[in-house]
C-alpha cells in the first residue's frame, strides 16, 4: 500500500521561495569593512548633523568592547564585520516622487504585491467597504525609496517617513527618543545597528489621534554582500492609536547576510501601538546553504499610564531567527502582549521569544507562542516575565505551544519567570503536540492532500495568533505557512 | 453489478492477522450492514478500503468500479468516491468545519474538472446540510469536532458526507452513542444519500439503525471472515441470540 505518513519520505524537502529574485539595478556600493572612516561616511551621505554622527561613533565604540551574545540555542560560523558593506543604495539622487523611482525598483514591489501607488491593493486582498487603505514606506537596500498616503496622513498630523527625513524635518522628536527604549550599547547587534544604520521608518502620532489607516514597512535586501541595518521608531503621544506592519524578503543568494535592525515604540498615557511582522527573509535552500542571519532588537515601552503595546510575528523566513520583541510595562495599568508564530523547516535555526518587564502597578501581560518545527530544523521559545517590586498585583499569562512534523526537528521552551513580589500572578502553559497520522488521514480520506492538509492543521494551531494580524497580513501570512511547509511531508 | 469487491482479503496489524480471506461484493444502489462481535474485524475493513496507514495487506484485492483501491493512497481514494464514517472522529483544533468542508469539495470538484463552487452555494448547501442533522451554524464556525459531543461528532460525519457526495460510503458505527432522536436524524441523512449510484456500508451493532434504513443484506463477521450472510431477519436473530451460535452452526 502506498505509504502516505509524515515520516515516508523526510528528505525529499523542496521549498520554493517566490521572492527570491535579484532586481537588475545600478547601486552605488560603499566597499566591505567597518572603521570609524565608514561611520563617518554614512553619516555625510545623509547629511546628518553632528550630534547623530556623535551619536553613531559612540556606539561603535562600545561595539568594539562588546562581544555577541553566546547564549542562543543557535549555530553558525563567525561572522567577519570586516567582510561586510554597510551602505547600498540605487545609484543617483533620492527620487522626489514615486514617479521617479526606477522602473525595475517599482516592478520589484510590484512582483511582492506591495503597493507603492495609493489605488492598489496590498497583496491583492481586496478590503471590505469603507475600510481605509494601508500606507507604505519601501526601503529598499540601505535606502526609503518612498513612503505613500504622506499626505492624507498629514491633514490628521500624524508623521509617516523615512528615518533619513525624519533626522531633518523632526529633529527634536528623533534626538529625545532615539535610544530612549534601546540604549545603543544594549547589546551587541543593537551597537552595530546604532553605529551603522541606514534607514528605515520614522512614525509619530499625535495626541488623542487614532490614525486613519494601518501603515507598513517593507524591507527588501538586494545587493549582495551587504547587509540591512534599518531603525524604526514609533511614537504614540497621548490617547494615539496606531497599527503598523512589518513586511521582508531578500534574493536567494548562497552567502548568508546579516540584518541587524532596532525597533523601539514609545506608548505615552492611554497610547496603544499594534506591531506586527511577516517575516519572511530567504530562509537558505534545503541543504541549509545561504539564508539571512536576522539578528534584530525590538523593544517597545509603555512608558504612559494604561498604555498598550502588543507584538504580533510571524516568523516564518531567514536561516537564523534571533527576536526577542519586548515590552517594558513602566506606566501603571499598562499592557503588554506578544503573540508569535515561528516556522522553521530544513536547516533554518529560531530563537525567539519575548520579555516582559513589569515595573508599573496593575501591569498586564499576555504571551501566545506558537513554535512549528518540521525538516531538520530547531525552534525555540525564550521569554522572560519580571515582576519587580513595585509592581503591585500584576499578572502574566504565557501559552507555550510546539508542533513538530516529522522525526528530525526539534523545539525547545525556555520561559524563566522572575518574580519579585508574592501578589504577582504568573500563569504558564506549555504543549507538545505532532500533527498527527490519524488528522492526516482524515483530511486525506475527505480528499485534501498531504501538504495541504499539513497546512491546513498547522494554520488551525496558529489560529490564535493569526487573529491578532490585520485582513491582508492574516490571508498573506496563511499563504506563507504553506508555502514554507512545502516538501515537509512526504 | 458488483460495485465494491472484496477478494480473498487477508491482513495483518502489528504482525497479527485480523483480516483472514475475506470476501464481499456490494452492487450500486445497495446497502449492506455489516455486524460482528468487537474485536471481529469491522473497523480493519472500514480503514483497509479507505487506505489508512498501519496495515499490512498480505493477499487479496479491493476494488471500485473495477479499479485496485490497494494501488492508490487515501486522497486518490476520496476523488474515486470512497467515503468512510470513522468510529471514533478526532478533532483538527483551529480548523473550522466551514473552512475543511470548503477545502475538501472544492479540492473533489478540481479533480473532477468543475470549477470551485461559488460561496453562496458553498454557504447554502452547509447550512441546510448542516440543519438536517440538527447542527446550528455554530458548529460549522467552530474546529472540526472541536469539544463537541460523542454525538454531534458522529451527526458531524454525515454532514461531511452529505457534503462530499461520495459513491461508496464506509459507516464505521455511526450509530454507536446517539440518542433516539439523533439516531432517527442520522438514519434520514443515510436515506437521503442512498441512491441508485451509491453503494453504503453499515457497520453496526444495533438493529435499531437497520429499522429505520432498511438494508438489502446483512453479513456477520467474526474473526476477520464472512460467517453468514442474508436480509435484515438475520439482524433480528443477531440481536436476540447473539453471535455464538454462529459459530457453532
Ligand atoms: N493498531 C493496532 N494494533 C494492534 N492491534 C490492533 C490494531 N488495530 C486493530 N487491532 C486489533 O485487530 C482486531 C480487530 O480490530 P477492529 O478494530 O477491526 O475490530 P472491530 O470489529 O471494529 O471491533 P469493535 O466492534 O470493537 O469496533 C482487534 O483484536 C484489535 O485489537
Ligand atoms: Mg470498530
Amino acid at each position: 500500500m502506498p505509504d502516505s505518513s509524515l515520516s515516508a519520505t523526510p528528505n525529499l524537502l523542496q521549498r520554493t521561495y517566490e521572492a527570491g529574485f535579484v532586481t537588475d539595478v545600478e547601486s552605488d556600493i560603499l566597499p566591505p569593512g567597518l572603521n570609524e572612516q565608514t561611520i563617518h561616511w554614512i553619516s555625510q551621505k545623509k547629511n546628518e548633523p553632528k550630534w547623530l554622527l556623535e551619536w553613531r561613533l559612540d556606539a561603535y565604540r562600545h561595539w568594539l568592547e562588546m562581544d555577541e551574545p553566546q547564549w542562543a540555542t543557535v549555530t553558525f560560523d563567525a561572522i567577519d564585520y570586516q567582510d561586510i558593506s554597510y551602505f547600498s543604495a540605487p545609484r543617483g539622487d533620492k527620487p522626489k516622487s514615486l514617479d521617479d523611482v526606477d522602473p525595475e525598483i517599482l516592478q520589484t514591489y510590484n512582483k511582492l504585491g506591495i503597493p507603492l501607488h495609493e489605488q492598489e491593493l496590498l497583496a491583492g486582498v481586496e478590503r471590505p467597504e469603507g475600510r481605509p487603505p494601508v500606507a507604505v514606506d519601501a526601503v529598499f537596500d540601505s535606502v526609503s525609496i518612498g513612503t505613500t498616503f504622506r499626505e492624507s496622513l498629514a491633514e490628521e498630523g500624524v508623521i509617516f517617513c523615512s528615518f533619513s527625513e525624519a533626522v531633518h524635518e523632526y529633529p527634536e522628536l528623533v534626538q529625545k527618543y532615539l535610544g530612549r527604549v534601546v540604549p545603543k550599547s544594549d547589546n551587541f547587534y543593537a551597537a552595530l545597528n546604532s553605529a551603522v544604520f541606514s534607514d528605515g521608518s520614522f512614525v509619530y502620532i499625535p495626541k488623542g489621534v487614532r490614525c486613519p489607516m494601518e501603515l507598513s514597512t517593507y524591507f527588501r535586501i538586494n545587493s549582495q554582500n551587504t547587509g540591512q541595518f534599518e531603525r524604526t521608531l514609533i511614537i504614540a503621544d497621548e490617547g494615539a492609536y496606531v497599527s503598523y506592519l512589518e513586511g521582508c524578503t531578500a534574493p536567494m543568494r548562497d552567502e548568508n547576510q546579516l540584518h541587524a535592525a532596532v525597533v523601539e515604540l514609545v506608548a505615552l498615557d492611554d497610547a496603544e501601538i499594534k506591531y506586527s511582522t511577516v517575516q519572511n527573509w530567504y530562509p537558505g535552500d534545503e541543504e541549509g546553504k545561504g539564508g539571512i542571519y536576522n539578528f534584530v532588537t525590538k523593544r517597545g515601552s509603555c512608558m504612559g499610564k494604561r498604555s498598550r503595546i502588543s507584538w504580533t510575528q510571524v516568523e516564518t523566513g531567514s536561516a537564523i531567527t534571533w527576536k526577542y520583541p519586548s515590552v517594558i510595562l513602566r506606566g501603571d495599568d499598562s499592557v503588554g502582549e506578544f503573540y508569535s508564530v515561528a516556522l522553521t523547516n530544513n536547516h533554518q535555526q529560531a530563537d525567539t521569544g519575548t520579555k516582559m518587564t513589569h515595573i508599573g502597578k496593575n501591569t498586564k501581560s499576555t504571551i501566545i507562542s506558537k513554535g512549528i518545527s518540521a525538516g531538520k530544523s530547531s525552534n525555540v521559545y525564550r521569554g522572560l516575565v519580571r515582576m519587580n517590586p513595585g509592581a503591585k498585583e500584576s499578572r502574566n499569562f504565557t501559552q507555550c505551544d510546539s508542533l513538530l512534523i516529522g522525526e528530525n526537528c526539534a523545539a525547545h521552551t525556555y520561559p524563566y519567570i522572575e518574580a519579585r513580589r508574592r501578589d504577582a500572578v504568573v500563569e504558564h502553559e506549555a504543549s507538545t503536540s505532532k500533527v498527527s497520522e490519524d488528522q492526516l488521514f482524515l483530511c486525506q480520506q475527505r480528499g485534501i492532500d498531504g501538504e495541504k492538509a499539513v497546512a491546513m492543521i498547522v494554520n488551525g494551531f496558529c489560529k490564535d495568533v493569526f487573529r491578532q494580524l490585520p485582513m491582508e497580513f492574516a490571508v498573506e501570512a496563511a499563504k506563507l505557512l504553506e508555502v514554507s511547509l512545502e516538501g515537509s511531508v512526504g | 453489478m458488483t460495485f465494491l469487491r472484496i477478494k480473498d482479503l487477508v491482513v495483518k496489524v502489528e504482525g497479527r492477522p485480523v483480516l483472514n480471506g475475506l470476501n464481499l461484493e456490494v452492487g450500486r444502489g445497495e446497502v449492506h450492514a455489516i455486524m460482528g462481535p468487537n474485536g471481529a474485524g469491522k473497523s480493519t475493513l472500514a480503514n483497509i478500503i479507505g487506505g489508512k496507514p498501519g496495515y499490512e495487506t498480505v493477499t487479496g484485492s479491493v476494488s471500485l468500479n473495477g479499479v485496485e483501491l490497494l494501488d492508490l493512497s487515501p486522497v486518490e481514494r476520496a476523488y474515486k468516491g470512497v467515503f468512510l464514517g470513522f468510529q471514533y472522529p478526532i478533532e483538527i483544533p483551529g480548523v473550522s468545519n466551514m473552512e475543511f468542508l470548503h477545502a475538501a469539495v472544492n479540492s473533489l470538484r478540481k479533480e473532477a474538472g468543475q470549477d470551485e463552487i461559488s460561496t453562496i452555494d458553498f454557504m447554502k448547501k452547509v447550512r441546510s446540510v448542516a440543519n438536517g442533522l440538527q447542527l446550528g451554524s455554530e458548529f460549522l464556525k467552530r474546529g472540526v469536532n472541536e469539544g463537541f459531543s460523542g454525538g454531534e461528532k458522529k451527526r458531524n460525519e454525515i454532514v461531511q458526507m452529505l457534503m462530499l457526495e461520495p459513491k461508496l460510503a464506509v459507516l464505521d458505527e455511526t450509530d454507536s452513542g446517539l440518542d433516539v432522536d439523533a439516531l432517527r436524524v442520522v438514519a434520514e441523512g443515510v436515506n437521503q444519500f442512498r441512491s441508485e449510484e451509491r453503494a453504503i456500508v453499515l457497520i453496526t451493532h444495533y438493529k435499531r439503525l437497520l429499522e429505520y434504513v432498511q438494508p438489502d443484506y446483512v453479513h456477520v463477521i467474526t474473526d476477520g471472515v464472512i460467517v453468514r450472510s442474508g436480509d435484515d431477519t438475520l439482524a433480528t436473530e443477531i440481536e436476540e441470540r447473539g453471535f455464538n451460535w454462529l459459530a457453532e452452526a
